[in-house]
């Protein structure tokens, strides 16, 4: 079946079978590899993408469902890797092995699309459903918080690495 | 550019002698980016080139799986150089230890094996270009100083940027690597400084550079089907039907042999898309000859390790007075058996691994830890000499342990070969959790004595686990010097085995990770019998700071060091100086592993069954330098904060000789909102700095028992607590 998807604003056109997800037709039909497969059961959110901006796991979602929805993947969040969250986490150096980022970054950014200036709660409530096997939480939130002070003024100079750190904790 | 351009015998032979090995081949690494500002590259060993206009590239040697060592091992070149860290482009290096030396990552190893090693790597080349400018200036070596990218004649003032001395330097002898001359520390200007992971960029930006990202010419995609059952074979299957699905091009039986490690026996179905063969994989029905392990259940493990430990350890592995007599005439005994499941590596990448055999020769890109081994394996397995078989090296998305196994790299070359065209396999989810090499169930039968002043004074464990005969079963056995082993005068540690059915390896802090939570939980109650403050306890049993060690140098263990670490935790944490509310409570434990001191507290709040951390204290002693310290705080935090996911909820569990749990709602890792702030800290000594990829995991589990036992009054003595009905708050 033809499908016809807007991509990070670009219109492409593909022939594939009906029910395979959108998961698929990204890593390996558009060559947009960034989008990670970790579960393959809507459980682990490195999947996920932005449907109309909602944060959303292709894992689950057929390509026939897709529509017209615009989907944005963490190749089209910004064009050249300015989007705050992506500035937050390269200065704060929030991965480890980094399999799980793409999808945290995206879930981060329907969060902070929604909410400028997101509680720990918010933060907690909205990234649960994104596991990181390296268990990077800590430096998530903080990446988090870092983005909303870059998107809410010109950059300046922190320093949040020390030897002793511990990472604050909402709820 | 003429003075510039390079004598390529020299060139090479500069080469040759530097990095112990072959010539400067063209590198076709594909995914690490080639560093592009590189012109006219001069080679200064096997680990640097710097471009005549002052782009340096180093080599990464090791396997990168998210514990930092391709930033890390390049610091350490980078340093000794003299090189400005902005200059510097890392490139991951293909598997090639004629060049490179031993490429592995496992065993927190990276640190204690390279820190002088690929320091005088670095000192070699910054040798060769203060050579180079004394020889350009005419003047003597001595008046020269390199760094930031350069030499300084510093009676002149005159200085040439390392671009500018390469060619030069690269035609020079290359020195002694056992005689160069390394830096003072105070002289350091990147290593224990702050140094982000060079990937960070192209991850965040989606970048293709994990191994389900690799792309090559004409790749089909494979999925394989192996039996359930651990080492089980193909008897019959549909092959025709599942030829027939949309996209399919190939399906066969691969028959495998007997080794649970290697090729095993499954259906291989390739096709034009991944997700094409995996639908087909939908429509594959196979009969299995399932071989001796399908008897195999977690229930009948837990009952011959019941009946095991009723009779007497089938082996004494140390015994130390007499235990017996000891614990006879003790004050106070206590008893207790502790037990622990199967776990998972559950990498968030699941295994997967790109081949390409053509005309005998083998190409592989993969993201194993043990490079090597895993040649040695395909080249056993497809009856190739390892000459013809290339490996390029890709991070990986988490290893944990799981990547020292090479099933799947062999399993991709075999579907490769047989399909006659380069594959992709990608194993699914629940292929990779239930075809793991599991850490390892045990059982363990603890009775201890006091004598009337609390001192412990007699210890005896019977050690139930898995192996033949004297052979314990990978990542199953004990060693004689586990703490407290040597700390208590009347010792016995006795074992016994049952046959290993079940595939075990390596998981993160392997041995460790179990034996620290039965110990550290064990002393625990041993310091609460005998009416004592558990930090207090432990102080006592480490005794006066003292290096403690077997007659033949083994087994070295230093009762100073862990003793700063625990005083040091103490504080940082506020032992004994906090009132806590009713229901909270803090837990501590130690633990050494790796070369690493660590001492761990948990603050745990305990409401019937659930639990919440509300905080963590880590102090860790690996040394005389923390030489990354942004990832190094990263490291620890993310390994307690993995130790604590492991205790609540992780357990594989086998039926009919299959791994019950297929994916994260059956095996659940910790989340978000669940996830405590963790301070990390770092006491200085004066020993070599040692890794970081696991030590600072064992405490934790203990830690926090230890910290439910305060708050709660409930003795965990059985993993993962949600056996007990406890759940996250």
């Amino acid at each position: 079946m033809k499908y016809t998807l807007t991509v990070n604003g670009k219109s492409r056109t593909v022939d594939v079978p009906a029910e395979m997800p959108l998961l698929w037709v990204l890593r390996d039909t558009l060559e947009l590899p960034g989008t990670k497969y970790g579960c393959g059961v809507a459980q682990c959110g490195a999947c996920t993408v932005h449907l109309n901006g909602e944060p959303t796991r292709s894992c689950q979602m057929p390509v026939s469902s897709v529509g017209a929805a615009a989907i944005t993947t963490i190749e089209g969040l910004s064009a050249d890797g300015s989007h705050p969250l992506q500035r937050a986490w390269r200065e704060l150096d929030v991965p480890q092995c980094g399999y799980c980022q793409a999808g945290q970054i995206m879930a981060a950014a329907a969060l902070l699309a929604k909410t400028r200036r997101p509680t720990a709660a918010d933060i907690d409530a909205s990234m649960n459903g994104n596991l990181c096997r390296c268990a990077t939480y800590l430096r998530i939130r903080d990446g988090i918080h870092r983005a909303v002070e870059l998107a809410a003024g010109p950059p300046r100079r922190t320093t949040r690495t020390s030897t002793s750190t511990s990472g604050e904790r909402g709820r | 550019m003429d003075a510039l351009r390079l004598d390529r015998r020299a060139f090479l032979r500069v080469s040759a002698l530097a990095g112990g090995g072959m010539l400067l081949a063209p590198c076709l690494e594909p995914f690490a980016g080639l560093a592009a500002a590189e012109v006219e590259a001069a080679a200064l060993g096997a680990f640097i080139r710097i471009g005549a206009n002052g782009g340096i590239t180093i080599v990464a040697k090791n396997p990168e799986i998210g514990q930092g060592v391709k930033t890390m091992l390049p610091m350490l070149i980078a340093d000794e150089l003299g090189a400005d860290w902005k200059d510097v482009t890392v490139e991951q290096a293909p598997s090639d230890p004629a060049r490179y030396g031993v490429q592995f990552s496992g065993g927190s190893r990276a640190t204690p094996g390279h820190w002088e090693e690929l320091r005088r790597v670095g000192a070699a080349g910054r040798q060769m270009l203060v050579t180079a400018a004394a020889l350009t200036w005419a003047v003597p070596e001595s008046e020269c100083r390199a760094g930031a990218s350069a030499v300084v004649h510093v009676r002149s003032g005159r200085k040439l940027g390392y671009g500018r001395l390469a060619a030069r330097a690269a035609t020079l002898p290359a020195p002694d690597l056992k005689s160069v001359v390394l830096k003072d520390a105070r002289e350091f200007t990147l290593i224990g400084k702050p140094t982000r992971s060079v990937d960070t960029p192209a991850i965040v930006t989606g970048r293709p550079i994990f191994g389900i990202d690799v792309r090559v010419p004409g790749m089909l995609f494979a999925v394989f089907e192996k039996c359930p059952v651990f080492g089980g074979k193909v008897a019959s299957a549909n092959l025709d039907q599942v030829k027939s699905e949309p996209g399919v091009r190939h399906v066969f039986v691969v028959e495998g042999g007997a080794a649970l490690t290697g090729l095993l026996g499954g259906v291989a179905i390739v096709a034009d898309s991944w997700w094409a063969a995996n639908t087909a994989r939908g429509k594959l029905v196979a009969q299995w000859n399932e071989g001796p392990a399908a008897g195999v259940s977690s229930a009948g493990i837990a009952r011959r390790a019941a009946e095991l430990a009723s009779d007497p350890p089938a082996r004494v592995l140390r015994k130390d007075g007499d235990a017996a007599a000891a614990l006879a005439t003790a004050a106070k005994t206590v008893r207790a058996a502790y037990a622990y499941p199967f776990l998972s590596h559950a990498t968030l990448e699941p295994q997967n691994c790109t081949a390409k055999v053509d005309a005998g020769k083998v190409e592989i890109w993969s993201t194993t830890q043990t490079p090597q081994s895993g040649r040695q394996l395909v080249a056993q397995t497809l009856g190739v000499a390892e000459s013809d078989i290339t490996i390029h090296l890709v991070r990986a998305g988490g290893g944990f342990g799981r990547r020292l196994s090479n099933d799947y790299l062999v399993e991709a070359a075999w579907i490769a070969r047989a399909a006659g065209s380069p594959v992709q396999l990608r194993w699914t989810r629940e292929d990779d959790m239930r075809h793991d090499f599991y850490r390892p169930a045990g059982f363990h039968h603890l009775e201890a004595g006091l004598d009337a002043a609390g001192k412990l004074v007699a210890w005896r464990d019977h050690f139930v686990t898995f192996g033949e005969g004297e052979q314990f079963a990978p990542s199953a056995g004990i060693q004689p010097t586990e703490f407290p082993s040597r700390f208590v005068p009347n010792f016995e540690l006795g074992t016994s085995v049952q046959p290993p059915l079940v595939p075990t390896g390596a998981l993160r802090a392997p041995g460790s990770n179990a034996l620290a939570f039965v110990f550290q939980s064990f002393l625990d109650e041993l310091a609460h019998a005998g009416g004592a403050d558990p930090v207090r306890f432990r102080l006592d049993l480490l005794g006066e700071p003292r290096v403690v060690q077997e007659s033949d140098g083994r087994g070295v263990y230093h009762a100073g060091r862990m003793r700063g670490v625990l005083e040091a935790v103490a504080e940082r944490s506020g032992w004994g100086k906090r009132t806590l509310p009713k229901g909270t409570g803090l837990g501590v434990a130690f633990h050494y592993s790796h070369l690493g001191y660590f001492a761990e507290v948990v603050e745990a709040q305990v409401e019937g069954d659930a639990v919440r951390v509300n905080n963590v204290w880590v102090v860790g002693d690996i040394g005389s330098t923390i030489i990354n310290p942004l990832n190094a705080v990263h490291q620890a935090q993310g390994s307690v904060l993995d130790g604590l996911g492991q205790a609540m909820a992780q357990e594989i569990t086998i039926e009919r000789g299959r791994t019950v749990q297929g994916n994260f709602h059956e095996y659940a890792l910790l989340r978000h909102a669940q996830a405590p702030p963790v301070d990390v800290h770092f006491l200085v000594s004066d020993n070599p700095p040692t890794g970081l990829g696991e030590p600072a995991l064992p405490p934790v589990i203990p830690a926090l028992c230890n910290a439910i036992f305060a708050a709660s009054g409930r003795r965990v003595r059985e993993l993962p607590l949600a056996r007990a009905g406890m759940r996250w708050a």
